[in-house]
């Protein structure tokens, strides 16, 4: 299963609509990576809308993936938490410290726009 | 409603997906709430996941509490190499995997009720328990 990734200007845009399996997760870690490689892309959003569960291992996935990025030089913001998941995430004790959140797509790229100072 | 136990075997890391799926199935069906169904699905996901990592494989059970308090139960159970220091590995931030170490304290927070069962060499037995308010 692979993640589809869209590019808009100097952003890539994408929405996560699958149940992530390891796998998955793994896929579109690589994915997002080359894509940020290929098109220079300065700012990414990954939207979390449909994603009902994140347990440790896809948290760590999505820490490392905005870690990576930033590592290729661009900026990456998640979006869409659902609050279920929110309250999950500090149950199981894991914080996602420094990792850029938004509520949703719009406020996603605003949010990157102001830090790009675009 | 169908109360007979689901049991997820888990071999691979397709089998963490199936059974937290059946557990979320399960909660839902019981009446749990969004965020309670999203809690009972992680807990499993933990759980399935620590088998897969640490025991190769195992056995996830999933069954209704249908007491004098109902709520859904969920069982897991493997031959690994069993938790040698159990102390230890209900601390916050405690990993042997590398992972984040959210693991058992985590799940212990995201249920009502936990109990761990482990001898060194013959396997551990978690069961957690969550209850319908």
């Amino acid at each position: 299963m692979r993640i589809p990734i869209l590019k808009l200007y100097n952003y890539l845009l994408t929405t996560i609509q699958v149940e992530l399996d390891d796998q998955t997760a793994i896929q579109f870690q690589d994915d997002l990576l080359n894509k940020i490689h290929e098109t220079g892309a300065i700012g990414v959003v990954i939207d979390l809308t449909s994603v009902e569960i994140i347990d440790s291992y896809i948290a760590k996935i999505l820490g490392d993936v905005v870690n990576m990025s930033e590592l290729l030089g661009a900026k990456v913001v998640l979006t869409g938490i659902r609050p279920a998941v929110a309250l999950t995430l500090i149950d199981l004790g894991i914080r996602l410290k420094g990792v850029p959140t938004a509520l949703d797509l719009e406020q996603g790229i605003e949010k990157l726009r102001q830090e790009l100072g675009e | 409603m169908n109360i007979a136990p689901n049991r997820v075997e888990i071999h691979n890391e397709w089998d963490i997906v199936r059974a937290r799926q059946s557990g979320r199935e399960r909660a839902k069906e019981l009446g749990f709430g969004h965020v309670d169904q999203a809690r009972i699905a992680t807990a499993i996901s933990e759980l399935a996941r620590n088998i897969y990592l640490y025991a190769k494989h195992g056995e996830i059970i999933i069954s209704v509490i249908d007491g004098e308090k109902r709520g859904i139960s969920i069982i897991a159970e493997d031959n690994g190499p069993g938790i040698r220091d159990l102390r230890k590995a209900m601390e916050d931030g405690y990993t042997t995997s590398g992972g984040l170490g959210a693991g058992l304290p985590g799940v212990k927070r995201l249920m009502d009720d936990f109990d761990i069962v482990s001898e060194e060499g013959q396997g551990t037995k978690i069961t957690a328990k969550k209850y319908l308010r």
